[in-house]
This record gives structure tokens, sequence and C-alpha cells, in this order.
């Protein structure tokens, strides 16, 4: 990407005066025990004598792959204090909230509480961790909303837990995985569809999450750099999952995000599923529109890690085809894939456009940000 | 043009960097086994402070299984996305076509030469009997 200098001045000029929603930003536990004053004696004992269960099939870490930074992390985003990367929220707000101008940022934790199995325990760890968002970051800056951290495997309790929430303005949205022990739009995951839209509260399916297969459908990939790339396929499998099953038409004002997924393969997947559906409809019959027409009108994207094509416009012409109106800003701070609101995204925009996706269409998507 | 000192040499011993401003610039300083290094603080990439990246060596593998490690610490890695580069042209390693950071030359000088002038030390009194870092801009 070469850039003209007055492109980045001018977006640079522009981005100070908008104001900006982060759709991703990861807080973290500033020690291994941090969740436990929110557990029952049962599971404080429980984990204190059995350790917790990993994401995955192999012993000994949270994840089959080394990460490429320690801690996934942005090298410059550990605070003084010595603690994990977005685990200090007085370092997160000089680092990012303050140095971005942040209205609105939303928290997306990653911390091992949503696992698939012993789901019990899965659902006492969230139920954990969304009081601890509210603990440490969201009653101690306004600007931060927590998300309704959920395991979608037992529906009971993910029910009664968004149940639990909906009414309070500290959540923003219902945070699921993108990976799922089996594919989300199926009938036993319905009920945490139907309390979605009942409570008006939105999805976020952050890439990732706790499912105990492999991320390829060949099986354990090498590197983690493939790891990395291989994330986004759930994605693709968990949208047409929710549309071939009917989930939008059973359940059509639920929104849903699908965050850190990338979006290029978007376009591709409409095309497709609609060729599909022409032929084999009668397959599906919960599946009443052609396919790219839910897309519209019940799912949205973040953007970050953004596409970086070699042509500046290509981004624009993603933009385009997928519609500036589902696309919402994002930074994964402080992940080492942060994307800086200034410099990512190279491509002509207009203030209408940069406004929706910097801004406007997360006020629209998620609840309680006003 | 003048010459500017922009730090002690005690402050940077070899294995260490440091951000320093000169006349608004801010440049990112290097000592590798003693050798001096200076490029333009932010990367061209997204803006990431190179300052704070780490320096590592250059692994490259002609075939699977085999893999050769060279010029150890003579590449910056950004804090962020990790893009690599090379001290010594500030040229990115993954594509140094499109993408590189401002080298800037770096010379020690005694405290002795340097109190004589024309030198512009802004920050800090300079003691005869130590080497400082020079940019010359």
């Amino acid at each position: 990407m070469n850039v003209p200098d007055q492109v980045l001045e001018r977006s640079a000029e522009t981005a100070a005066k908008l104001q900006l929603v982060d759709c991703d930003i990861h807080p973290s536990l500033n020690h291994r025990q941090a969740l436990h004053p929110y557990l029952e004696k049962r599971w404080r004992d429980h984990l204190d004598t059995y350790g917790s269960l990993a994401h995955c099939v192999y012993a000994g870490r949270g994840g089959p792959y080394p990460r490429f930074t320690p801690e996934t992390a942005r090298r410059d985003a550990w605070p003084p204090n010595g603690n994990p990367p977005g685990s200090d929220l007085e370092f997160m707000k000089v680092q990012h909230l303050d140095a971005h101008d942040i209205r609105f940022g939303i928290l997306e934790p990653i911390v091992g509480a949503n696992n698939a199995r012993n789901t019990d325990l899965s659902a006492a760890l969230c139920t954990a961790t969304n009081d601890w968002q509210v603990d440490e970051f969201t009653s101690k800056d306004k600007r931060l909303k927590a998300s309704i951290h959920i395991g979608a495997e037992d529906a009971e309790l993910a029910v009664e837990e968004i149940e639990r929430r909906a009414g309070d303005r500290n959540f923003a949205q219902i945070q699921l995985g993108s990976r799922s022990v089996e594919p989300i739009g199926r009938k036993r995951y319905w009920p945490i569809f139907e309390a979605a839209q009942r409570n008006d509260m939105p999805i976020g399916f952050h890439v990732g999450g706790p499912s105990p297969y492999a991320p390829s459908p060949s099986g354990w990939p090498d590197y983690y750099i493939e790891d990395h790339h291989v994330l986004t396929h759930s994605a693709h499998a968990q949208v047409a999952s929710m549309i071939l099953e009917g989930v939008f038409e059973l359940f059509p004002k639920v929104r849903v995000v699908m965050i850190e997924a990338g979006f290029a393969w978007v376009p591709p997947l409409a095309w497709r599923l609609d060729n599909h559906w022409r032929k084999m409809r009668s397959e599906t019959p919960l599946c009443k529109r052609p396919p790219s027409e839910y897309l519209k009108q019940n799912v949205w994207f973040t953007t970050q890690p953004a596409e970086e094509p070699e042509h500046r416009e290509d981004l624009r012409l993603l933009f385009e085809l997928i519609g500036f109106d589902r696309m919402m800003f994002a930074t994964d701070y402080p992940h080492w894939d942060f994307d800086d609101p200034q410099r990512a995204l190279v491509m002509p925009m207009s203030d209408a456009e940069r406004r929706m996706l910097f801004h406007d269409n997360a006020m629209n998507f998620y609840a309680n940000l006003d | 043009m003048g010459k500017h000192i922009v730090a002690a040499l005690a402050e940077i011993p070899p294995g260490s960097q440091k951000l320093v401003h000169v006349r608004g610039r801010a440049i990112a300083v290097f000592n590798v086994n003693g050798e001096l290094f200076g490029i333009s603080d932010t990367c061209p990439h997204q803006g990431g402070s190179l300052a704070t990246g780490a320096t590592v060596g250059l692994t490259t593998s002609e075939e699977p299984g085999k893999f050769c490690h060279s010029r150890p610490g003579e590449f910056v890695r950004c804090p962020w996305h990790s893009w690599e580069f090379d001290l010594r042209t500030g040229q990115s390693w993954c594509d140094p076509r499109k993408f590189r950071t401002r080298p800037y030359d770096l010379s020690v000088e005694p405290g002795e030469a340097l109190v004589a002038g024309p030198y512009v030390a802004e920050t800090f009194g300079i003691s005869v009997e130590d080497q400082y870092i020079v940019v010359e801009l």
C-alpha cells in the first residue's frame, strides 16, 4: 500500500472529528484466581482441586499452538505494573480509550470461562466473568460495555444468564465463540436466539471459541499461521448454518455480528449459497428466501483484522459488496493484530460512509449505547 | 543541518534501545553488540512505535526441516503486527519494495569534543569524560 500523504492526512483529520465505537476490546484477568471472588465455594474448591478445562484435546495450555506473542498481545500493551495486557483499566484508558477518543468500547472477554464440557462449571464461570466485567471495568468507566458471556452448549443455563443480565445497562450484547460443538443453527441452540430476540440483545460471535474439535476440516494444522487463518472458516460455517436451519426466519429480529473473522469471504459465500438455494431450497424449508437476504437483514461484520489487498480500491469494492451499513470498526486491543483507527482501512470513503463504519452502525446495532 | 546529541552512550548499552526526539522527529536508537542504529520510530504499516519492538535475527529456510539463523539482533519487529525492519537500511523484510522506515546515521563522539560545539544538546548536560550518540539532521 503506497498511500499518498494527503489521504492519510485527510483521514487523520476526519477521524479526529469522528466519534468512535470499538467493537472488540479484550479485558483480561490480572491473576489466575481473579474470578474466585465471584464463584461459590463449591466451584472455587473444584478449580483449586481439579483445575480448569481447556478448549482443546491437548493438555497444558489453553490452546494447541504457541501464540505469536506473549498473551497474544501487542508488545507495548503490558501495563507498567507487569500484569497481563488488558487487565489494568487505568493503562487501558491512557493507551487506548483516551488516545483514540473512543466513545464506547465493547468488552469481549476470552478468559476460558465458556468451556464446552462440564457446563455447570462453565455456567458458573460465565456468571463470574459477567460480574467481574461490571466490577472491574464497566462500573469504573462508562465508555466500556460488557458482553453477556455464555456457554452455548447448555442452552438452558445460557438463557438463565441472558435473563439475569438483559435489563442491566452495563451489557451491550450476548457473546458466543464462533466455534461450537455442533453447527450453531441447530434446534438445540434455538433457545439462545429466542432469548436474544425477546430481550432485544444482539449476539456477537467472536472468532474462536470452545469447540474441542480441530479448527480445520482436515485436522490440526502444523503452524500458528495456519491456525490463525482456518479460524475464520468457522464463521463461514456458522453463518451458513444459521441461515439454512432457519434461525433468521424463526427469529427475524435477531442481530448477529461476526467478530474478527475477516470479511472478504462474505460476498462469495452469499453468491454460492444463493446459487445452491435456487436448486435445493426444498431441502431447507425454513430458509424461505435467498440466503443473501438473511445476510443483509440479520448479519453484521467487524473490520479487524482488515484485509490489506495490494490495491486499496479492492478493499473498497468489498465494503460496497457487503454494504457499508453492515460493517463495524473494531481494534482488538490489546492483541497483536490490533487495527489502528486512523491507519487501518486505507481506502477512499465519504464522510457518511466513515460515520457508519466507525460509529453509527455500532450505535444502532448494540444495546444500551446511549 | 546540525549535529544533535540524542543520548549518552551509557544510556543505551548493547542489547538495548531507546526512543529519542530530535527536532520533532521520533527516532528509535538501537545498540546491537556495540553497533548503533537509528531509524524513524513510526512503523510505516500502521504506526506502531518501533522503539518498543523486539530485536530479532533472520530465520530463513532453504527446504522443509532446515533452518538458518543469521544477523542476530539486526532487525526490529514492530510491537503491533511484527513487521520486521532491517536496522541497516530501514527496509521492511516482507515488502522491501513498498515499505521502509528512514534510517539515520549515528556517530559516537567524546564529551570533550562536544563541549566545543557546534552541537546541540537540548535535554542534558555534557560531561567531558563520557561518550555521546550524535545524529546529524
